[in-house]
């Protein structure tokens, strides 16, 4: 059943989605496209700043995504933290590879399962002004809670590109992911960075969490479905690319968004397995891949 | 020959134990241990040996448990059939990932297998001939030895638990498992001295991938009722890891080991607390291990051992 | 692009190597003579190692062909090079970690040397590569116990494990006293003396000029020069390169 309205609503839907997405990826970009650390426990951190946002609304009627940006600084320092165990238990030691990941899968799993313990197995949502809202263009319904987290999103995007771009630490960072001997030579401490930009990663997936509840109810399990997501989205965007990432997030999301239109949401996670497949058998540098 | 003849007399030793029809929560306690001794001792042919991570566990257990479906719904298949195509079709899901994902970096094989949970379980859930979200009842015919299915279940759970070992053993011992050594320590110098490290890592993927779909191919007989959420439960993935982890990746002893301690410390667990909180407790174990003792009870007692 | 000369072990014609938008090699053409020792140098960044790379098959040629003993290896994998006879050592070495010392020569023993002549005990020929190399009383250590010039001895022992009929050694020198120099090069040189042809990769210039019979110097991906050491020594190209950087 199809008629252009359909299409119409189905690809804003989709952008917006995919302005979310990004801002879901832009912390693995980092720490996984830059920093070459396989954090899979990133999703956890996403629901684990819905569930805090959830909290601050439920008890003192804090907008979600307020919580979010409020809550940054501790992400931040747990991301550190988090951060400074794997690089003293693996990195240094140059076993990365198998025990790293089980460490992250590990992480993810405490954080789902404490989650889990703590709030039960129901669904989870917020109130906010604007949700439930909408604006009418040209015919195609646009509603705030899609577009308060895309604008959110793109805000961050731009933030983190200006970041990586323009500051001292920023430009430290893509420094080491290029040239760990340069940056010995310029003074800086390839660790001490390595720590700020995990710290960020983990800030920015709490904070893409807060704009998750405010789109949709969260359960704990919900960590699961965004594993495929934002790894596809690293992948197909190019590992290192920021730009890369926004525009990988809005593939996906219009890809969804039709999918879930013309033959039903529960396809959506085959959308994104799909493309992580794809993309890894295709074209493993990605779109925008160095 | 010797550890066949081991693993046969281990067999036999479940025929007889079942035969004495002891206290049954023996039986359904002991299935679900053996059943882990399967899946720890397969995921380590892949994890531990060529050092390559599943976090899919629960794909590949519940694609077995859904081919069985399949096949006593479609056909009628009577177990021995269910079990081995329970198997091969896990291990072709083993062979395709692997073979899309191998070429490049561990790490891109890993990913893929945490996301194939989700997926296979939202295939299945869509798939209304077995079940579906709605789940399937199992009528089970009636048990060709034994006259009752819970013994029954246990010797086959023992008999593949000794076969799992036994091929674990002696593919460390051959030259395949020192070529998956080399690979794992170096890839790169491993395939530049000869190891066909491609073809290696998809054998490993497809044996490991096989077990594990064996492993679950009798699950539905187990629990006569299935539903998706049961066998893809995120238990499966959590344990497969921690228990060879716990007792030492390098070895066909390490998984076994870890799988009774941990396999037994659960079952006497959930009776006391919530599986949740059991669930949490193995997380927690798991990470403890891999952060202080990632060579495991095995590799600790060598250490002390002085080795 | 040149014919490829008749009776060349090794035949490396137009090989390009592109990575992104940098041309590593430059359709570059070398060719090696069977039981050869020759040297391959160039400042940092030249592309040498990118070009054994793609002779080992660790890399794959964006353009030009590779020859070995007339066969075209290509689009081989590296392992069935190695199968073939094309051996590298690597500049940092590549131990197997978890394997004793004897055990890292038994797998190329096993998957190289056994492919193409079955028969002999692996463990025997490991103890006398070993014992050749001056490793001998190391045998059951594991890598992690070697000091630096033992590491890059058990580096050629496991190559010579595999049988190559060439060898490519990729710095094996660096970073070791004159002394320890002098010991790798008379393992390279008894090496050849037993048929094997030897690529040599170095920056140690005394070693590669003793140890070459014929040298080839790369610089920013091309070939810009050929000949004997003297040849090589007096060639202004080579200096500039070298010196105006």
């Amino acid at each position: 059943m199809f008629s252009w309205d359909l299409l119409a609503n189905a690809v804003v839907a989709g952008v917006l989605l995919g302005g979310f997405y990004a801002a879901v990826s832009l912390g693995i970009s980092l720490t996984f496209g830059l920093l070459d650390v396989v954090n899979i426990a990133h999703p956890a951190f996403v629901v684990l700043g819905a569930y805090m946002a959830y909290m601050m609304n439920t008890a003192f009627g804090v907008d979600p995504i307020l919580t979010g940006v409020v809550l940054m600084p501790v992400f931040f320092l747990v991301g550190a933290a988090v951060y400074r165990i794997y690089y003293g238990s693996f990195e240094r030691r140059g076993e990365e590879a198998l025990r790293g990941l089980v460490f992250f899968f590990g992480v993810l799993f405490i954080i789902e399962v404490s989650l889990s313990l703590t709030y039960g197995v129901d669904y989870r949502m917020v109130e906010a002004g604007y949700i439930g809202k909408s604006i009418d263009l040209g015919g195609v319904g646009i509603s705030f809670r899609l577009l308060v987290p895309f604008i959110v999103g793109l805000v961050m995007t731009l933030a983190l590109h200006l970041f990586l771009s323009r500051t001292f630490y920023g430009r430290a960072i893509m420094g080491v992911s290029q040239d760990r001997l340069a940056l010995r030579l310029m003074g800086a401490n390839p660790v001490r960075i390595k720590t700020i930009a995990f710290g960020i990663g983990i800030a920015a997936a709490t904070l893409s969490g807060t704009l998750l509840i405010a789109i949709a109810p969260v359960v704990p399990s919900t960590d699961r479905d965004y594993i495929g997501r934002v790894f596809a989205i690293t992948v197909l965007g190019g590992l290192g690319s920021i730009g890369g990432t926004l525009v990988a997030a809005l593939i996906l999301g219009i890809a969804e968004s039709l999918m879930a239109t013309f033959f039903g949401p529960s396809w959506s996670l085959a959308v994104s397995f799909g493309v992580l497949l794809l993309a890894l058998a295709v074209r493993p540098a990605g779109l925008f891949g160095r | 020959m010797g550890p066949v003849l081991v693993a046969l007399a281990v067999l036999a030793g479940g025929i007889l134990l079942a035969s004495l029809r002891v206290n049954p929560y023996i039986y359904f306690a002991g299935y679900v241990v053996l059943q882990y001794i399967v899946i720890a001792t397969a995921w380590n042919i892949l994890g531990g040996y060529a050092g390559y991570v599943n976090f899919g566990t629960p794909a590949f257990f519940a694609l077995g448990a859904y081919t069985a479906i399949f096949l006593m719904e479609a056909y009628k298949a009577p177990l021995p059939v269910l079990i081995v195509a329970g198997g091969l079709v896990s291990a072709v899901l083993g062979l395709g990932i692997g073979y899309l994902t191998l070429r490049l970096r561990g790490t891109f094989f890993s990913i893929a297998t945490l996301a194939l949970s989700v997926v296979l379980q939202t295939l299945i859930i869509n798939w209304d001939f077995v079940g579906g979200a709605k789940g399937f009842t199992v009528i089970r015919p009636s048990p060709p030895f034994f006259g009752n299915w819970a013994l029954l279940l246990f010797t086959v759970m023992v008999g593949m638990a000794a076969a799992a070992v036994v091929v674990a053993r002696f593919i460390e011992r051959s030259w395949i498992g020192r070529g998956l050594s080399a690979l794992r320590d170096n890839e790169e110098a491993a395939e530049c001295m000869g190891v066909p490290t491609l073809r290696l890592k998809l054998f490993a993927t497809t044996i490991s991938g096989f077990f594990l779909g064996v492993a679950g191919a009798p699950f539905p007989y187990y629990v006569t009722y299935v539903e998706p959420a049961s066998a893809f439960d995120l238990n499966y993935a959590v344990n497969a890891l921690a228990m060879p982890m716990i007792g030492g990746t390098t070895t066909w002893i390490g998984p076994v080991i870890g799988a009774v301690l941990l396999g037994t410390a659960q079952q006497v667990a959930t009776v006391t607390i919530s599986s949740e909180l059991n669930l949490l407790i193995v997380g927690v174990v798991l990470v403890f291990f891999v952060v202080l003792a990632p060579e495991g009870l095995v590799g600790l007692a060598r250490r002390l051992r002085g080795r | 692009m040149s014919v490829p000369v008749a009776g060349a072990l090794l035949a490396v014609d137009g090989l390009t190597k592109r990575f992104g938008g940098f041309t590593a090699l430059d359709q570059v053409t070398v060719h090696v003579k069977p039981g050869e020792r020759f040297g391959l140098i160039g400042p940092n960044g030249s592309g040498k190692t990118t070009l054994i790379n793609c002779v080992s098959g660790a890399l794959r040629a964006d353009g030009g062909r590779i020859l070995f003993e007339g066969r075209d290896v290509t689009g081989m994998p590296a392992h069935r090079r190695t199968r073939l006879g094309i051996v590298r050592s690597f500049q940092i070495p590549k131990p197997f970690t978890s394997m004793t010392v004897l055990e890292n020569l038994g797998i190329p023993l096993e998957y190289a040397a056994h492919a193409r002549t079955r028969g002999g005990d692996a463990a025997d020929e490991a103890l006398e590569l070993l014992r050749a190399i001056g490793l001998e009383s190391k045998a059951r250590l594991k890598p992690a116990g070697l000091t630096q010039i033992e590491m890059r001895k058990l580096e050629l022992a496991r190559a010579m494990a595999a049988r190559p009929k060439l060898l490519i050694s990729d710095e094996a020198m660096a970073g070791l006293s004159s002394a320890e120099v002098d010991d790798i090069l008379a393992i390279l040189f008894r090496m050849n003396e037993q048929g094997i042809t030897i690529i040599m990769i170095e920056h140690i210039m005394r070693a590669v000029m003793r140890f070459s019979e014929r040298i080839v110097v790369l610089d920013a991906g091309t070939r810009i020069a050929e000949g004997t050491p003297d040849e090589i020594v007096r060639n202004p190209a080579v200096e500039k390169a070298y010196l105006g950087e």
